[in-house]
């Protein structure tokens, strides 16, 4: 495990960058040290408006992990919609249920669609078996509520998202496979965009066939 | 800095009626609420009579401005026509090419682009005279003489596919972005690859606003092969999204299996599983 003080000179190489392609390579320098000490500063640079850096950033904090989500939690901007997105997509590439509330929430009441999208879609990819059983079915009966709204969301984008949730979702837990049927079906009977439309008969299939 | 405009359509006045909103956009209301009524009308594809009149209007209203001077309202009027379908549209629009105010011509000319209706195309080339030479910046401004990108991107649509010598001229222009427009509008007339392979290269331009503009040019040409580019250009992935769907309709209209959405051929299926690693 690496201390804060092997970290320093990789932290500084990501500040003094001189351009957007030089801070990107030095976040991916530091995200190869995968230490939960970096979560910190990963989560900043999910803030400097650079999208190659950002994806590192969160491809980092997904590769830490658990050990990475109270952070997040604790650090959700709540100015920056572009930070906001990504420290989601973070959440949502995790899947620890305790970021179940922030994912709903987000998933269903953010302005940005963006931050709709990624939540959305964490909500399908949520670990399960990291929750006490004793507390599935009400969880697993929100998660359902939230896809099925998200899935007339007025973005194309994120109507595409949750039927990517539902699929996986659907494909995870076997008692909730006929439910999220319905919930496809009754995105389908509304869809106007064909790449949502393809995207739904395509998770029926999947979801037949298990 | 903001994404480029994706972020904007969830206001506050969603639970407007199609009346209010055409209440809204009439001259006696305030600027602001009229820019808005213009918008929504748009956005909700509302194509009754009594809207179009309204948009008309607002259109050619340069009473109301901008604290900057700019002409707000026409822009968003002439955005929302763009969407709409009315017999009137096409002829109101030709007639502001002509507007004092470079914003009002680029948006008139993408929502000519919408319209599909080639009548407008020999208004278009007319902004070509002087070919990309005559394509300079104005002192003071950060833009040049005429919307340029959005000339070419309109002929490209329409498919004014006499006027591809001269395009080819502005595949050379000092403006990335004007040769990025050349690039797509080259490739939607000849379906020539190396025109596509132009957009490909774009997407690793140094500088971010040329990468996203080399996005929804790909996306817009159509050129298949630039698909896993577009996924993998450090760009926001809202853009990547939407490039990837308007290269996956661009496939359904060309192999005409658009009403099939049950049996993907393989093309479509790679588009699809590119789309979901970016959600």
């Amino acid at each position: 495990m690496s201390t804060t003080l092997d970290l320093y000179p990789l932290y500084q190489a990501i500040d003094n960058a001189g351009s957007a392609e030089d801070m990107r390579r030095a976040v991916v320098k530091l995200c190869e040290h995968r230490a939960e000490a970096s979560v910190l500063k990963l989560i900043e640079v999910l803030g400097y408006n650079n999208p190659g850096a950002a994806i590192a950033a969160v491809d980092g904090l997904i590769a830490i992990g658990r050990p990475a989500v109270d952070l997040l939690l604790d650090n959700i901007d709540s100015f920056d919609y572009g930070a906001r997105a990504w420290a989601n997509r973070a959440l949502a590439g995790i899947g620890d249920p305790r970021a179940l509330p922030n994912l709903l929430d987000a998933a269903l009441n953010d302005f940005a669609l963006s931050v709709r999208r990624v939540a959305t879609k964490g909500l399908g990819n949520l670990q399960w078996d990291w929750l006490d059983t004793v507390e599935w079915p009400t969880a697993q009966e929100q998660v359902l509520q939230a896809l099925t709204q998200a899935g007339k969301d007025e973005e194309w984008v994120v109507r595409y998202a949750a039927v990517v949730a539902l699929e996986n979702f659907g494909s995870q837990i076997e008692t909730n496979r006929e439910a999220v049927l319905a919930s496809l079906q009754t995105c389908l009977a509304t869809e106007v965009e064909s790449v949502v439309c393809a995207r739904i008969h395509k998770a029926l299939k999947t979801l037949k066939a298990l | 800095m903001t994404h480029m405009g994706d972020e904007h359509s969830n206001g506050m006045r969603i639970d407007w009626t199609v009346e209010t909103a055409i209440a809204n956009l009439q001259p006696t209301v305030e600027g602001s609420l009229r820019y808005y009524a213009a918008w929504w009308l748009g956005h909700f594809r509302i194509s009754r009579p009594e809207a179009i009149d309204g948009l008309l209007v607002a259109l050619n209203d340069e009473t109301h401005r901008s604290p900057d001077g700019g002409l707000a309202l026409c822009r968003n009027a002439a955005r929302a026509l763009g969407k709409l379908q009315d017999p009137r549209i096409v002829s109101a629009l030709r007639q502001r090419l002509t507007c004092e105010d470079y914003y009002v011509r680029e948006v008139v000319i993408q929502a000519l682009e919408s319209q599909a209706d080639p009548s407008c195309i020999p208004d278009l080339i007319a902004f070509l005279e002087g070919g990309a030479e005559a394509a300079i910046s104005i002192p003071g401004k950060p833009h040049l003489v005429q919307p340029y990108e959005a000339v070419l991107e309109a002929l490209g649509t329409l498919q004014a596919k006499s006027v591809a010598p001269l395009i080819q001229e502005f595949l050379l222009h000092p403006v990335p972005k004007v040769q990025l427009a050349a690039a797509r509008a080259l490739y939607q007339l000849t379906q020539e690859p190396q025109y596509g392979e132009r957009l490909v290269l774009g997407l690793r331009h140094e500088k971010l606003v040329v990468r996203r503009s080399a996005l929804m040019d790909l996306g817009a040409s159509g050129y298949i092969a630039g698909a896993s580019a577009i996924a993998a250009t450090l760009a926001e992935n809202s853009l990547k999204l939407t490039a990837l769907k308007d290269l996956f309709n661009a496939h359904l209209h060309q192999s005409g299996t658009k009403n099939d959405p049950e049996n993907l051929d393989a093309t479509s299926e790679q588009l699809i599983s590119l789309m979901d690693a970016l959600l």
